[in-house]
């Protein structure tokens, strides 16, 4: 098996760098930094320490017992990322991206956010390293996502609203590449998911990819054996991938990637690029897409912010392709009745983005055989989402 | 020979220099952007890059930004972009260039573009997110059907770059001024001139400088030591401006002329 992305940064047809002329000199550099850093003792032993003592890994691989006991045929774990500090798995690339940036002697982060958990983490590993940090986010998330808003300035980072286009993710996104392109020389460009320009689905994906090692570790001692389904949810996709990568090889584990399917992947106001998108280039790399026939973006939906967005990461995409995972579509209802189960059955509130994977379960219980087990990746705790929630439910 | 191999041919022979302007195709309307394109070849325009509009154009700033929203908004897609280009050549032989993002050529289907540009006489293809490495499919077609591609090298292009840039350029090359998107208003860079030399001494293909490039000052800076100088954003601005007047066309093409004295 040939390991990918190749080294053109290609996962089959996807990925690639598709930047202006300005950006491909700086992604040269990164790449040949990360790959001396992903074999260099001291870098790893650093970023460990990180994740460790700061962060809190490991996660707990957690047997839900009360929610399973609400299905038919499944056993659910629930791997811990919300109870990492910041409340997200994002942490652990904002903490690998970090530590690159100090090594490559930048002295200022930038970041695009969303749902505001990666611009949290991204603002938290600027403090925590001294790094002046701006974030790039849209006028409508920052509205949606107050409370994240807040902890970023609070740690001392510059929120920029983004008044164009969708004033969503996506636009966030555009912003942060033009910020880039502009202040190159001083400035890292921290991606919070799997997509991108190469190297950073590889990036990001690496600095992600001890979720599912540590899953995997856990679920084996405790089942001395490996499970049937892992689940996540898929914006960008990179607790998915997180989670993915440790069991690629592992062919009777069926992956399961859960898309936004926002009013239901027919209404045309959805986030599911892979269920409903077609290939196209976005952010610098060939993925799928929703776009129109035209080859113009369209404005991605869901309730969860997090999830708001046209494109996907392009690994994901090639894991569609190859038969590697499923990817399915669960609606915005679905996710909040995900919401109100797992808060109910385990006192544990997980983030709208999360209440997705959860929302699967009733139905992924249907066709799962008797006694499945199944690790979900529990990305996000639901703090930041109250406000929304109140108005939701 | 390809209309913009032409007009360089042309201009060396007359030790002139190339002005190209950039318009945002469709903005406000397709019939606007004929006559302009008509009004600049007779203010000594010497070659027009037509931007196809797209939803993220991420390379760009917020004038190009708004002109791309209001030509989407009024309707505008690649065919019709096509027609308005054979508009133009009717009673004109103006050098065409388009400007576009991957993903509508992409969507589009590479070869079918190129092929279907060339019919409808266009002479060149600019897409300022596709590096050289990713554009095989599209240099192949481009070849195949004679337009020429334009690459863009940078002031951070590493000298490793530079071959492989100049190499898959035809047409000419584009040196973008400054780190940065379009329209930026902070001045060109002190060692811009510099750089441009050291450019030049790397091929004999014309170079042409473009991003920030908005007074008649820097225009005559830029024409003493590149091939050519490609002012957009500025133009657009003016386009902006006066979009309600009447007058609009013979306006803008006053506006390039006194920034091509």
């Amino acid at each position: 098996m040939t390991l990918l992305p190749d080294q053109s940064g290609h996962f089959g047809e996807f990925g690639g760098k598709y930047v202006p002329e300005t950006l491909m000199s700086v992604l040269e550099q990164l790449e040949t930094t990360f790959a001396q850093v992903r074999r260099d003792k001291k870098f790893k032993d650093e970023f460990a320490h990180y994740l460790k003592e700061y962060a809190g890994r490991p996660t707990n691989l957690y047997l839900a017992q009360r929610l399973s006991s609400q299905f038919k045929n499944l056993k659910v774990y629930l791997k811990r990322e919300d109870l990492l500090h910041t409340g997200a798995h994002k942490i652990n690339n904002t903490l690998g991206q970090i530590i690159l940036a100090k090594k490559m002697g930048k002295t200022r982060i930038i970041a695009e956010t969303g749902a505001g958990q990666h611009g949290v983490a991204t603002a938290t590993a600027a403090a925590l390293f001294g790094l002046q940090c701006e974030i790039y986010m849209g006028a409508q998330d920052i509205e949606r996502q107050s409370l994240n808003v807040f902890r970023m300035k609070l740690m001392g980072a510059k929120v920029i609203p983004v008044t164009s286009g969708s004033q969503t993710l996506k636009d966030a996104m555009n912003e942060a590449i033009r910020d880039w392109v502009t202040n190159v020389n001083n400035t890292f460009y921290i991606i919070g998911s799997v997509a991108g320009p190469h190297p950073y689905p590889l990036m990001v994906r690496e600095f992600q990819a001890v979720i599912g090692r540590e899953a995997r570790r856990q679920f084996v001692s405790k089942e001395k054996k490996l499970p049937d389904y892992l689940v996540a949810c898929v914006g960008g996709g990179s607790n998915a991938m997180g989670l993915f990568h440790a069991f690629f090889k592992d062919k009777t584990v069926k992956i399961i990637g859960v898309e936004a399917a926002g009013h239901g992947l027919h209404s045309g106001e959805h986030s599911a690029a892979i269920c409903a998108g077609t290939t196209g280039v976005l952010h610098g790399s060939k993925s799928k897409l929703l776009q129109t026939a035209d080859g113009q973006i369209k404005i991605a939906h869901s309730i969860a912010a997090g999830l708001d967005y046209p494109g996907v990461g392009p690994e994901h995409s090639y894991y569609q392709q190859i038969g590697r995972a499923e990817y399915v579509g669960v609606s915005d209802k679905e996710a909040i009745a995900g919401l109100k189960i797992l808060s109910q059955a385990e006192g544990i509130i997980p983030a709208l983005e999360t209440s997705h994977a959860i929302g699967y379960l009733s139905r992924l219980d249907k066709q799962a055989k008797k006694n499945s087990t199944v690790i979900v990746c529990l990305s996000g705790r639901g703090d930041k989402d109250v406000n929304t929630m109140r108005e939701l439910i | 020979m390809n209309r913009i191999d032409q007009k360089f041919a042309e201009l060396k022979s007359l030790k002139k220099k190339a002005f190209i302007a950039f318009i945002t195709a469709g903005d406000p309307d397709l019939e606007t952007t004929v006559d302009l394109v008509l009004a600049f070849e007779k203010v000594g325009v010497d070659i027009v890059e037509l931007g196809i509009p797209f939803s993220d154009p991420l390379a760009d700033g917020p004038t190009i930004q708004a002109a791309s929203q209001r030509s989407l908004e009024a309707g505008t897609t690649i065919p019709k972009i096509l027609q308005a280009v054979r508009q133009i050549h009717k009673t004109s032989q103006i050098p065409i260039a388009l400007m576009t993002y991957y993903n509508p050529v992409f969507h589009f289907g590479e070869e079918k573009f190129i092929k279907a540009a060339k019919a409808a006489g266009v002479d060149g293809v600019i897409v300022p997110d596709l590096p050289p490495e990713e554009a095989k499919g599209l240099i192949a077609a481009s070849r195949k059907h004679d337009l020429a591609t334009v690459f863009f090298l940078s002031p951070t292009t590493t000298k490793q770059r530079v071959e492989k840039i100049v190499k898959a350029s035809t047409g000419f090359i584009y040196y973008v001024s400054l780190t940065g998107v379009t329209g930026t208003a902070q001045g060109l860079p002190k060692d811009m001139i510099q750089r441009i030399k050291k450019v030049k001494r790397a091929t004999t293909k014309p170079i042409c400088v473009g991003f920030g490039v908005s007074t008649a000052s820097q225009v005559r800076s830029i024409k003493a030591v590149a091939d050519g100088v490609i002012v957009g954003s500025a133009i657009i601005k003016e386009i902006e401006q006066h979009r309600d007047s009447a007058a609009m066309v013979p306006l803008i093409a006053k506006f390039v002329k006194d920034l091509n004295q």
